[in-house]
């Protein structure tokens, strides 16, 4: 045999997969869609809670392990000694000791249980949505088989904001969710914001979320839904607060009128194919509320649900054979001829 | 001799033009398509038939896919609140629209005269959906229609009937055996 690696290809890449496991646990720590890489009080009570009950559950295990391996070892000296040691009772001094040894574990056990519920019952009351302040801003979400509903409330109904899949919050404002789900029970997980919240349909949900810092934290659905749970994402936003109502302020205009031919023929086509029976595209007759709202739709970074980057391509993709992209979903397919794509997909893309 | 030929051959180009156009009106085609061969698949409002029953075999049966399909039944109740079926005809009891869980059918209650009555629209304010919804929804649509009319088995039936129940009549069962063989011995 030679030196070095007979086999090389498969060796090298056996070590490069011992390498990726820790990596891939690394990466927990950072990134847009982690509780250990908090943005706001809440997530960061949360991380605290982890982090205590990491380090005292870590504490109990190496005790426990410890003591287990100190019977093991005394175990096997006694049998060294004689074997008359395992076969007869232990003394009566050994007998009590153990009892009392027992009966400590016991208390530490039930005292340290007790500690992490009141570390639990203190976070739970420090990220409690009865924090809010009255006049916070609010949004009502609503999970939808399979993409997010968000709508900003507003005392004057000319001003509630409708979009879908992407929030927009400010940075260092409490933000105010009330949850609900149109269909099946969703939830709601941004684990930099807050842990998660079930969306139950008939019920309203109460969270109370806020970014400390601008980013962009990306969620998903936290309970099975149904064939497209896993690709059902979300973004939130977090902006400074002038950034943040400049794009309210976008938001609440209806859709830009088509500005060239090649746009009207696109909006006409919209109004006549089966799109405005699902979606709603503010300032035309569309108004259906089954599917997302389109106003603005070139505002927003990914198309469904976070599965694709809005693009040209992406969206012509989308709209031909939704099936493709996300098998299961409730948008059919669209029969187009390329000029009547291509029209429709210039009107869509005016709609920032 | 010389001034009439000019004058007749002017009067026959005159007779000439007038005759053309009436070419077209007098034209007749005789090789048409048989009669048995010409739009088989619609739907039949009348059971009654000119001459003595046919005895040739029965005509392929359209079955409604979704019948049986316990998901397709489901997302027809979805699609029947989110295409705003309720607007007319609320939860089957009717209002603007008839009602629909009742055992008066206006246009049939088969699989095919329903996808007729929602894609074709009817008289008085039913819509056309052609071209609107596609075809397999509208068949999810008929299924659950026919669901709440009691003509649909139980068991595939929307579990969370949040609205109204439509529990499976006794007539139901012999309705469906009795729909069926009409159906299929019908030319």
């Amino acid at each position: 045999m030679r030196g070095g690696f007979r086999n090389g290809g498969e060796d090298s890449r056996a070590s490069l997969w011992s390498l990726a496991t820790p990596v891939a646990l690394l990466t927990g720590f950072g990134g847009r869609q982690s509780a250990l890489n908090p943005a706001g009080p809440q997530a960061a009570r949360i991380e605290d809670l982890w982090w205590l009950m990491v380090w005292v559950c870590t504490g109990v295990f190496v005790l426990v392990m410890a003591a287990l391996v100190g019977a093991m070892v005394k175990g096997r000296r006694r049998a060294r000694a004689g074997s008359d040691a395992l076969i007869l009772p232990p003394p009566p001094e050994g007998e009590r000791r153990m009892t009392r040894v027992v009966a400590a574990s016991l208390g530490v056990t039930v005292v340290v249980l007790f500690g992490l519920l009141v570390a639990s019952i203190a976070t739970g009351r420090a990220t409690s949505p009865l924090q809010a302040p009255e006049d916070a801003l609010t949004v009502k979400v609503t999970g939808h088989q399979w993409w997010w509903d968000f709508e900003y409330e507003d005392p004057v109904p000319s001003r509630i904001v409708r979009t879908a899949n992407e929030m927009h919050i400010p940075v260092g404002m409490p933000v105010r969710l009330k949850m609900t789900s149109a269909d099946v029970i969703h939830s709601f997980w941004v684990p930099s914001l807050h842990g998660k919240l079930d969306l139950i349909p008939g019920r309203i949900g109460d969270l109370l979320i806020q970014a400390d810092r601008p980013g962009v934290f990306r969620g998903q659905c936290a309970e099975f839904c149904g064939h497209q749970h896993s690709h059902m994402q979300l973004l939130v936003i977090a902006e400074p607060p002038e950034q943040f109502e400049a794009w309210r302020a976008r938001q609440r205009q209806p859709a830009a009128p088509p500005r060239t031919p090649l746009e009207a023929r696109g909006q006409r086509l919209f109004l006549s194919l089966p799109c405005a029976l699902c979606h709603a595209i503010q300032g035309t007759d569309a108004g259906s509320r089954v599917g997302p709202d389109l106003t603005h739709l070139a505002s927003r970074r990914t198309i469904a649900a976070g599965m694709l980057p809005n693009n040209r391509g992406n969206l012509g993709g989308w709209i031909l054979d939704p099936q493709q992209v996300k098998p299961g979903n409730l948008m059919p397919r669209t029969n187009l001829r390329s000029e009547d794509l291509h029209a429709l997909l210039a009107y869509l893309e005016s709609l920032r | 001799m010389k001034k009439t030929f000019p004058r007749l051959s002017g009067l026959c180009a005159v007779m000439l033009a007038l005759a053309l156009p009436g070419c077209q009106r007098e034209e007749r085609t005789f090789r048409e398509l048989p009669s048995a061969t010409v739009r088989t698949g619609l739907p039949r409002q009348s059971t009654l038939r000119p001459g003595p029953p046919a005895s040739v075999g029965p005509g392929p049966a359209v079955r409604a896919p979704y019948d049986e399909n316990a998901y397709g039944i489901t997302q027809g109740q979805r699609l029947y609140q989110q295409f705003n079926c309720v607007g007319c005809h609320f939860h089957g009891g009717g209002g603007i629209g008839p009602p629909l869980m009742d055992e008066q059918w206006i246009y049939g209650s088969d699989p095919e005269n329903l996808f007729a009555t929602i894609v074709e629209g009817r008289p008085n304010g039913m819509p056309s959906f052609a071209g609107k919804i596609p075809d397999h929804q509208v068949w999810m649509i008929v299924s659950y229609v026919r669901s709440m009319g009691r003509l649909t088995p139980k068991a595939p039936a929307p579990a969370r009937s949040d609205h109204m129940y439509s529990g499976e009549s006794p007539q139901a069962s012999e309705q469906g055996k009795v729909k069926g063989q009409a159906a299929e011995h019908l030319p």
